[in-house]
Formats: structure tokens, C-alpha cells, sequence
């Protein structure tokens, strides 16, 4: 298929239609409310259901209801409007319930503000509701990987039965970038034996995370470890900037400030000063191992977290490095991005070079 | 000739249908049932007019209403 | 030879075999006896999906021979939104009580009534917070004590209680509403022809439907099960009048 010029939000939108995902709900939040301008015109051509809630909270009890169906659902929404979902996360993460939502990440806490941030990290991979539970963490880094990662998203929803989130900051949603959609679009899965579909010549379905009895409630959590277990060891995903046996320092950044990062990195080798970068792609599952692995090559001798908030992040890299190397970090947050000549200058005085 | 089953392992003893039969030919049996309720009991069958008023009112679903031969409702239900 | 015997009226097929676990003579039971009878009537039963509630009727799932989602706390009707839209085909019921549907889920009945969403609440209002224990729901009525309102309700800090089934009615979109009781033999068969009737609505794909039902809650009214139902009828009725409020039929005549 042809390359088409598309905003990051759009694109994340028709990426979902690709994935035979056409049950979108939604409720308008900036900066991320052209999906659903986009979808509402999108989606009735394709057949598809789009329902504007009356708020995020029942947005993800209609992600719940929806996903009883088996058929592929999904939201997308920013930082104050996915905190309200946190409460149906944990329900459908409990039920067992594949969905997947996008977090367009704007400033924090509070209302905070509408401009780009990192700072829901925390909530996304540690769980923003109540109980035992994790979900699947995707954060691209740039309009063609969001596009990429939101057909992935569905996929992992599906496989492992529980929901995915999309984590991108303002400037993925805001983006224009020629971007490529695969050939040919997925048509909508039939529904799992798992689904709601009517007590027909069988016995009834119930979808549920209610276990008043303590041994089957422990027993539902010791089925979601199991499958935490199985998605730590088969879905990382992470991408390597300009590694090499040369470089003095590690960089580790996500999302778009990744990319700011290679900028800096690039410039950094004109002067002569070999910087890498590990990016990672799944924040959950977290690469330990390869950034362990990456972190105890002799030629590393200093490591750099670079954040869109004041250090989330930067907790799982030192879970990782296990005080191996001495590690830095520098942030901006509230909707300030670094730039690339802050990002230089926080290398240079991890590595102790200049003033 | 109508008459009325109460199983008794669903009956609580909440009594509803005693009040509610019409002929008031509906009382608590003296024993217990597993679950250590007085359960509801007929102790004159013969007198039962079949109206379905007990099932109607009984919330555990334990009448079940039956009829011999012709049977004629008083009522819609 | 064994006489004809026919068999008049029994548990319905779409009532599981399971005991429930509500207390004696609390008519959360014959409620949903009436859903299930109503389903077993329009034969609906392999294609209809509930959605069971957090309250006393949590466990519905486990007395309904269909399938069911368990809610969250007053979501019910944002889950069978969702359900419903995907499965049109599908006759989709929620069963709530006051706490969850008229206190922490107002905003979703409201805009799910609103919408038009073409499934059925069966609204159970005991006019109090029966699983945690007694307290004080926004359909308790003024002075009724609760372990929240030991003294009685207060409508001057806790408002008067609110009629549900007048408030909906009061939305434009068509609908149908009405209230019925389950407090005498009389009632109750009003009760069933209001849930059948909402249920014929879904099936006709007409409209959105809620019948609020007035239950009892012995346990925690601290009455005994026959002396609830006269409670109700002395309390409860004059503040919550029974009727039809609305049918899509009247929108279009006011049109
Ligand atoms: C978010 C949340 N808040 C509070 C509760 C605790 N809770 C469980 S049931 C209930 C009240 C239910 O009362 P009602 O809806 O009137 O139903 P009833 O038990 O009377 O049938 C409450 C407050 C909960 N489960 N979840
Ligand atoms: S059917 Fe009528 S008369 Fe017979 S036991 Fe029941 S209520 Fe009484
Ligand atoms: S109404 Fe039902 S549960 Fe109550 S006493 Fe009669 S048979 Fe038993
Ligand atoms: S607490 Fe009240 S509402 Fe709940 S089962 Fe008992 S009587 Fe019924």
C-alpha cells in the first residue's frame, strides 16, 4: 500500500479498523479528541460501533460489556480520562477481558495540563486499580510504530486475554508523518468460546471477577501471575540507537523522547562522543535482561534515564541495573520537552566532560 | 382436582404463602429441612382451589401448582 | 390408569437449581422469578445476556440460566451499552438495586436512558443499602431509620428520596418506565405484565425499558417477612406511586 501523510491520531485510529477493531467508545479529551472526530466518520463505514460516553467511567464498563461479546474493542483517551478507567481495568483485567486503550499522555497531577508528558508511567505499568493485576504496555515512537503497535496491541489483547495499553505523549497524537498500513485489513474475529453469545445447547457463560470464596480468588490471581510470567518471557520488545563496543554512556528513553535522544546522540558523535540508546518499546513487560545484559559491557561506564516527567521510568532501570553503573537522570515535565542540547549537556555531565 | 408441591428444600419458612393462600390451607411443617428451616407444608390438599396464589408470592420458587382433569383460572398470570 | 396431570405453574427454565442466598422471604426472589417466567415465556432464554449488580443481587449470575457479566458497582448499564450495541440481536437485561442504580450509577442509567440503548433494568428499590448492611440509600424514605440515619432520615442534609422511575421519565427520548411492587399476590402479577411488557419492547427493538420494583429488605428493616410486606404498602407506596410513567407510544402521540 501506498505511503499516506496522516496525524498521529488519525493513523491510530484507522490502525485499529486494520485489526478488524471497529467497537470504539469514547469520551473527547485533548489532546487526543481527533480519534474519535476521525472514527465517527471512520467507523460507520466499515460497519463499525462508535459510542461517545457520558464519561471515561462508563467508557470502561462499555469496553467491559463490549468485550463480553469477543469481539475486538478498544478506547483511546489522555491521562485524567484514562484515571477514571482505572476502576474497569481492573475488572477486566480480573475477567480476563482482551481490550486495548491508548493513553495520549498530557501533563499531571490533576488537570494538570494539555501538553505533552511522560508521567503516567507509573500507572500504566504498575496498575492504576485495586488488585493483582498488570496489562500489556506499548509505547511507539513514532507515528508508523503506533500504527505498528495498535495492530500488535489487539493481537497480544486476544492472545493472552487481557487489555493492552498504548501509552504515547501529545507529540505522537499531534505528528504528521507518512505512514503505511498493511494490505489487507483484518476482518473482525469470531467470537471466542469464552464470549457471551447466548446459553444455546450449552451451559451458561458468566464473565466475572467476583470470588467470594478466598481459594478461587487466589486462584484467579495465581492464573493472571502465570500469564505475566508467560508475557515477561515472550513479549519484550525494545530497540537499540548506536550501540556499540565504543560508547562511554547508555541513554534510556521511550516514546518520542527516545527520538529526541537519537538527535542529541547523532550530534554527540560529530563530537566525537559515542552515545547509545536503549529504547524500550514494552514497558510492560520491562527488558530486564537486555538491559541488564547492555548495561555490564565493559565499555559502558555511565548510564542516563531522560524522562517527560521528574523520574518514573528510572525506578524499573535501577530495578535492572542493579547498581552496576553509576546512573543519571534528567526530565522535564508539566509539558516541557527537553530538547535535544539539554539532552547533550545532561551526557556530558554524566560523563563528567566539561563544565 | 387441583393441588399444590412444596419442595422443601428450596422452602426458607418465610411464611408468605401462608398469608397469601386464600383458603389458608398453608402452614409450617414442625421438622426442619436441611438448611434448618420450618418448612412451608399443605395440611388440607383437598381444600386447594389451585389460584397459584402461593407460587406466585412464594420467592424461593418452591410451589410448583398442579391440576387433575379440568382446571379453570381465576386469572390472568 | 394415571389421571391427566397438568402442571399450572412452576420454577421456570430460566431459573437455575440453585438455592439463593437471600435471606427469608426477601422478594429479591420472586423478582427474579418474574424476569426469569418472563423469559421463559418469550422464549428468549438462549439469547439473553444480564448483567448482575454489586448489592444483595450480586450473585444473580448464579440463579439465571443465561448468561450474565457481573458488574461493577452502579455500571451495569454502561456494560450492557456495550454489550448491547455489539449484539443487537441479543436480549440484554440489567438487574439493579437503589445503591447501585440511583446513587454511585446515576449518570450511567441516566445517559443510557437517554440514548435510547434498547435493553431492560429491572430496578429493585428496598429503599435501603441492603449487602453493607442497613444504610441509608437516596430512596430511603425521610425519617426511616438506617444504620446511617440512626435518627431517621434528615431531608434537610440528605434530600428527599428520589423517584426514580419519575425522574427518567422525564427525559425526552422514548422510553419505557413504569413502577410496580411485589408486596401481594396482585401486584406481583401487575409486576410481571410491566416486565414482560419492557422485555416485548427490547424485543422489538423499540426502546429502552426500566420497571422499578418495590422490595423488600427484612433483614435489615428489622421486620419479619410478612410485617415487610405491610411496611411497604404503608410506607413506601404513597411515596412511590405505581404506574406506567412513560411508553414510546406517548412520545410519539406528543410529538
Ligand atoms: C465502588 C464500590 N463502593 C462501595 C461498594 C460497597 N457496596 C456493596 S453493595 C452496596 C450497596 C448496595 O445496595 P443496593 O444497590 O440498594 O442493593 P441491595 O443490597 O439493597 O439489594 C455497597 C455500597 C462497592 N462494592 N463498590
Ligand atoms: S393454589 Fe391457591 S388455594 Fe391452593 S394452596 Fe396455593 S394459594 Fe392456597
Ligand atoms: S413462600 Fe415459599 S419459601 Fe416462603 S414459606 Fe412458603 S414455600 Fe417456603
Ligand atoms: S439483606 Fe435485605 S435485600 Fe439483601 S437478601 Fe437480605 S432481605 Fe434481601
Amino acid at each position: 500500500m501506498a505511503k499516506k501523510l496522516m496525524k498521529g491520531n488519525e493513523a491510530i485510529g484507522e490502525a485499529a479498523i486494520c485489526a478488524g477493531a471497529t467497537n470504539y467508545f469514547a469520551y473527547p479529551i485533548t489532546p487526543q479528541s481527533e480519534v474519535a472526530e476521525y472514527l465517527s466518520r471512520r467507523l460507520p463505514e466499515v460497519g463499525g460501533v462508535f459510542v461517545q460516553a457520558e464519561s471515561e467511567v462508563a467508557v470502561g464498563y462499555m469496553l467491559f460489556g463490549a468485550a463480553s461479546t469477543g469481539k475486538r474493542v478498544f478506547t483511546t483517551s489522555s491521562s485524567p480520562g484514562i484515571s477514571l478507567m482505572q476502576e474497569a481495568l481492573s475488572y477486566m483485567a480480573g475477567a480476563h477481558l482482551p481490550v486495548v486503550l491508548v493513553n495520549i499522555m498530557r501533563g499531571g497531577p490533576g488537570l494538570g495540563g494539555i501538553l505533552p508528558a511522560q508521567s503516567d508511567y507509573f500507572q500504566a505499568t504498575k496498575g492504576g486499580g485495586h488488585g493483582d493485576y498488570h496489562i500489556i504496555v506499548l509505547a511507539p515512537s513514532s507515528v508508523q510504530e503506533a500504527v505498528d503497535l495498535m495492530i500488535l496491541a489487539f493481537d497480544l489483547a486476544d492472545k493472552y486475554r487481557t487489555p493492552v495499553m498504548l501509552i504515547g505523549d501529545g507529540m505522537i497524537g499531534q505528528m504528521m508523518e507518512s505512514v503505511e498500513f498493511p494490505e489487507q485489513y483484518q476482518t473482525p474475529p469470531s467470537p471466542k468460546e469464552w464470549a457471551l453469545t447466548g446459553a444455546v445447547g450449552r451451559k451458561p457463560v458468566v464473565i466475572k471477577s467476583l470470588f467470594l470464596d478466598p481459594i478461587a480468588l487466589e486462584k484467579n490471581s495465581l492464573e493472571l501471575a502465570k500469564k505475566y510470567e508467560i508475557i515477561k518471557a515472550d513479549e519484550v520488545r525494545y530497540e537499540l540507537y548506536k550501540v556499540n563496543d565504543k560508547n562511554k554512556l547508555l541513554i534510556f528513553a521511550y516514546g518520542t523522547m527516545a527520538r529526541i535522544c537519537q538527535t542529541a546522540i547523532d550530534e554527540l558523535e560529530e563530537e566525537g562522543i559515542g552515545v547509545g540508546l536503549f529504547r524500550p518499546i514494552s514497558l510492560f513487560p520491562f527488558p530486564q535482561k537486555e538491559i541488564y545484559r547492555e548495561v555490564i559491557k565493559p565499555n559502558i561506564k555511565a548510564l542516563l534515564t531522560v524522562e517527560m516527567s521528574v523520574g518514573q521510568m528510572i525506578e524499573d532501570i535501577e530495578r535492572c541495573i542493579v547498581g552496576q553503573k553509576p546512573l543519571g537522570f534528567y526530565g522535564r515535565t508539566g509539558g516541557i520537552v527537553p530538547s535535544p542540547d539539554e539532552v547533550k549537556a545532561a551526557v556530558k555531565k554524566q560523563l563528567g566532560l566539561g563544565k | 382436582m387441583p393441588g399444590i408441591i412444596i419442595d422443601k428444600l428450596y422452602c426458607k419458612g418465610c411464611e408468605l404463602c401462608v398469608h397469601a393462600c386464600p383458603m389458608q390451607i398453608i402452614s409450617m411443617s414442625k421438622e426442619i429441612n436441611q438448611k434448618g428451616y420450618f418448612y412451608a407444608t399443605v395440611y388440607e390438599p383437598s381444600r386447594c382451589i389451585g389460584c397459584r396464589i402461593c407460587a406466585i408470592t412464594c420467592p424461593d420458587a418452591a410451589i410448583e401448582v398442579k391440576a387433575h382433569g379440568t382446571h379453570f383460572t381465576l386469572f390472568k398470570y | 390408569m394415571a389421571q391427566d396431570v397438568d402442571i399450572i405453574l412452576s420454577r421456570p427454565k430460566a431459573l437455575s437449581d440453585n438455592i439463593t442466598h437471600y435471606c427469608p422471604g426477601c422478594t429479591h426472589g420472586i423478582i427474579h422469578r418474574l424476569v426469569a417466567e418472563t423469559i421463559d415465556e418469550l422464549g428468549i432464554r438462549e439469547r439473553t445476556a444480564g448483567v448482575a449488580p454489586v448489592g444483595c443481587s450480586v450473585l444473580a449470575y448464579n440463579y439465571f440460566n443465561v448468561d450474565f457479566m457481573e458488574a461493577a458497582h452502579g455500571r451495569a448499564p454502561a456494560m450492557a451499552t456495550g454489550f448491547k450495541r455489539l449484539r443487537p440481536d441479543m436480549i440484554v437485561f440489567t438487574y439493579q438495586g437503589d445503591g447501585d442504580l440511583a446513587s454511585i450509577g446515576m449518570g450511567e442509567i441516566i445517559h443510557a436512558a437517554n440514548r435510547g440503548e434498547k435493553f431492560t433494568v429491572i430496578f429493585v428499590n428496598n429503599a435501603i443499602y441492603g449487602m453493607t448492611g442497613g444504610q441509608m440509600a437516596p430512596t430511603t424514605l425521610p425519617g426511616q431509620k438506617t444504620t446511617t440515619s440512626p435518627l431517621g432520615r434528615d431531608v434537610t442534609t440528605a434530600g428527599y428520596p428520589i423517584r426514580m422511575a419519575e425522574l427518567l421519565s422525564s427525559l425526552r427520548t422514548p422510553a419505557y418506565i413504569a413502577r410496580a411492587a411485589v408486596h401481594d399476590p396482585m401486584y406481583i402479577i401487575d409486576a410481571k405484565r410491566k416486565i414482560k411488557r419492557a422485555f416485548s419492547y427490547q424485543i422489538a427493538n423499540k426502546c429502552f425499558s426500566l420497571v422499578e420494583v418495590l422490595s423488600t429488605c427484612p433483614t435489615n428493616w428489622g421486620l419479619s417477612p410478612t410485617v415487610s410486606l405491610e411496611w411497604l404498602e404503608k410506607n413506601m407506596r404513597p411515596y412511590y406511586p405505581l404506574g406506567t410513567f412513560k411508553t414510546p407510544e406517548d412520545e410519539v402521540e406528543k410529538k
